[in-house]
């Protein structure tokens, strides 16, 4: 957001109170209060956040590394991680493309229905991935609405590859578009108007102007979009069918292990979706920042001597 | 290139922004299109550049229809009210793109377009600026690399919206003496939108007054300001006094005051409502005649070397004297003073608007 006139000028160097290292006395609660408000913030996080974790790795590493190294070249879960980074990539793909082009949509051009389309988009985000997941079964299966004119032409989606690929992409769709369009409308379209009447192409626009804008926000978008991608378990779960080893993902990998009582090959799998997570989490916080870090306005530049003389 | 603009009418849903607009501009000049926000002189500008499409009308260049040219082959140069400089490229790259996007076969070749690209930096007096993105610019530095970069593909019209619009006073005051230097040395037909009276007023060869969708009047800055064809245009352009009275065949009555309306021959005393600009009212401590206005200063505001009376008469309407700080002293005026104002130079409009 950018920041408010009021904002800028209390930043501005010359015109910023000293600002004190301590809260004054008066602001602040007895010793007591104050520490055990942050004595049950601690716990909760550690409770919440930070013990699953530890106990995910520590489970998985409980009977030696051997027996987790033998969990993860497993046949059949190097079979779930070529099917889940299959899926991923499928559902990054194609909502990469369908996102820049919906957001591009809504965002610079004004159309009728366009706010029901808004809301059709977040529709995979409100409805339960399970739910999504019959929705499939239903249009798809063989005695879907399409099940008889695709098994006529020997194809099959619901309970093979297909359906994990679509179930997938559906439950990401969002991702991308929802992080794009607040953006390109805060954006406007002077930039794309400046290019054309410049002389530039529609298509020259799009990769010159266009794309380099919007880059934060579509990779912070690709990276929430993978990371739902890589984890999906509801939807996937209904339309895969668990055909061992060819529609396992997986999450659907670990809830087999787990289920068997393989607890520690569950939870050195697990590990891996974990690992995703973290790194996600990283990725995130890193590409967070330039996504939605504002334009510096001129006088933040002057007063930090970055303009030139 | 000569602009011709022929009828165009736009509407935004039920809003219609721009209402049959006619207007000639003449290669070379540089006109200004002057009117408060929403009287659609930046939805003209857009529409001569191709950025929005007339629903009818039609909009030639040199005699030629421009209908079927699309933004990028109109060859319009045109600067954003913001600018809208590419922030992921330098000042440099901003000002090299028009060229660098060409077809392979029109392209200049990297030396070329380094060369030009320098001049045209030059021009603008930003050459040591070349490097820097331009969020590290002020606003006035970015104003003119703007500038640069429409300049870059040799436009054969500058259009420019609301171009020093978002500049403190002092670089707005330098920036638009420039701009007029820069157009008669390069001599493109230049069209501008502004708000602000005095630039139009300083900066133009031509000034187009719009409101509502209408052009009100058009004319050089003399003759908008000394004979305002409409009262909006009176108003519009300056302070000025509303003095109200009525109209008998062709005599007003102001007041006690009693003058000519040959335009108005035909009034069978109607309403009527009688404009002067501050500058144009006289006042003394004595009435120098006896339809003289009786008023007491209000306020006294000097203005460098003008100085502003504010009035109110005896009927407690307001008004506005200014004088030259000379004279000011001269007649020893404070406020609270009872002093005499001659009514002269009153310009007549019959039912607020001209017959």
């Amino acid at each position: 957001m950018p920041p408010t006139d009021a904002a800028r000028q209390t930043a501005r160097p010359e015109e910023r109170p000293i600002r004190a290292t301590h809260a004054s006395r008066a602001a602040t609660e007895p010793p007591l209060v104050r520490w055990t408000l942050i004595a049950v913030a601690v716990l909760f996080l550690a409770l919440f956040l930070i013990v699953p974790l530890v106990a995910v790795f520590a489970q998985a590493l409980e009977k030696g590394v051997g027996v987790y190294v033998k969990a993860l070249s497993d046949p059949d879960a190097l079979s779930a991680v070529r099917l889940t980074l299959l899926a991923a990539a499928t559902a990054v793909v194609s909502n990469l493309v369908f996102g820049v082009a919906a957001a591009w949509a809504i965002a610079k051009f004004d159309f009728h229905g366009k706010n029901i389309l808004v809301a059709l988009i977040s529709l995979p985000f409100s409805v339960s991935p399970v739910i999504s997941g019959m929705v499939f079964v239903l249009l798809f299966g063989a005695s879907g609405i399409f099940g008889p004119w695709l098994s006529a032409h020997g194809l099959k989606i619901i309970f093979a590859v297909p359906g994990i690929l679509v179930a997938t992409t559906f439950v990401t769709l969002p991702f991308i578009v929802s992080e794009l369009i607040p953006l390109m409308e805060a954006q406007g379209d002077e930039d794309e108007e400046a290019a054309l009447a410049l002389g530039a192409t529609g298509w020259r626009t799009f990769l010159r102007v266009t794309l380099p804008n919007i880059k934060w926000g579509l990779l912070y978008g690709v990276i929430l979009c993978n990371a739902r991608a890589m984890g999906e378990f509801g939807a996937v779960s209904v339309v895969s069918g668990h055909i061992r080893p060819v529609t396992i993902t997986l999450p659907l990998h670990v809830e087999i292990l787990y289920n068997e009582y393989k607890f520690s090959a569950a939870f050195a799998v697990a590990s891996l979706l974990t690992l995703l997570a973290l790194v996600t989490l990283v990725a995130k916080a890193l590409v967070e920042g330039r996504a939605k870090a504002p334009r510096l306005p001129a006088e933040f530049a002057q007063a930090r001597g970055a303009r030139p003389a | 290139m000569s602009i011709t603009i022929r009828s165009i009418t736009k509407t935004f849903g039920g809003f219609t922004a721009l209402r049959d607009i006619t207007l000639d501009v003449p290669t070379g000049e540089l006109v200004a299109l002057l009117g408060p926000s929403g009287c659609g002189k930046t939805t003209l500008l857009r529409i001569i550049a191709g950025l929005e499409t007339a629903d009818s009308g039609e909009v030639l260049f040199d005699g030629k229809s421009a209908a079927r040219t699309s933004v990028r082959d109109r060859r319009v140069g045109f600067v954003f009210q913001h600018y809208a400089l590419f922030r992921h490229m330098s000042v440099f790259e901003n000002v090299a793109f028009g060229l660098r996007v060409r077809p392979r076969e029109f392209r200049p070749s990297k030396a070329e377009v380094r060369d030009r690209v320098h001049a045209l930096l030059r021009l603008v007096q930003v050459e040591h600026l070349a490097d820097y993105h331009p969020s590290a610019l002020s606003g006035g530095q970015r104003q003119r690399v703007a500038l640069a970069r429409a300049l870059a593909v040799e436009p054969k019209v500058l259009l420019l919206d609301e171009p020093f619009g978002a500049l403190d006073a002092k670089v707005r005051e330098e920036l638009r003496r420039w701009l007029r230097r820069l157009h008669d040395e390069l001599n493109v037909t230049s069209v501008f939108v502004t708000h602000d009276q005095e630039e139009a007023l300083e900066v133009s060869d031509r000034v187009v007054v719009m409101n509502a969708g209408m052009i009100e009047q058009v004319g050089t800055p003399e003759q908008v300001y000394d004979h305002p064809a409409t009262p909006f245009v009176y108003t519009f352009l300056g302070h000025v006094n509303i003095f109200h009275g009525r109209v008998h065949k062709g005599r007003a009555s102001i007041g006690a005051v009693e003058i000519d309306a040959p335009d108005h021959a035909d009034a069978e005393n109607a309403p009527a409502v009688a404009y002067a600009r501050p500058h144009e009212l006289e006042v003394a401590a004595r009435p120098s005649t006896p339809a003289d206005l009786e008023a007491t200063i209000v306020r006294v505001r000097f203005a460098g070397a003008s100085v502003r009376l504010e009035l109110k008469t005896a009927a407690g309407e307001p008004l506005e004297v200014e004088l030259a700080r000379s004279r000011f002293s001269e007649l020893g005026l404070a406020r609270g003073q009872t002093v005499f104002v001659t009514l002269k130079n009153l310009r007549l409009f019959g039912n607020g608007r001209p017959e």
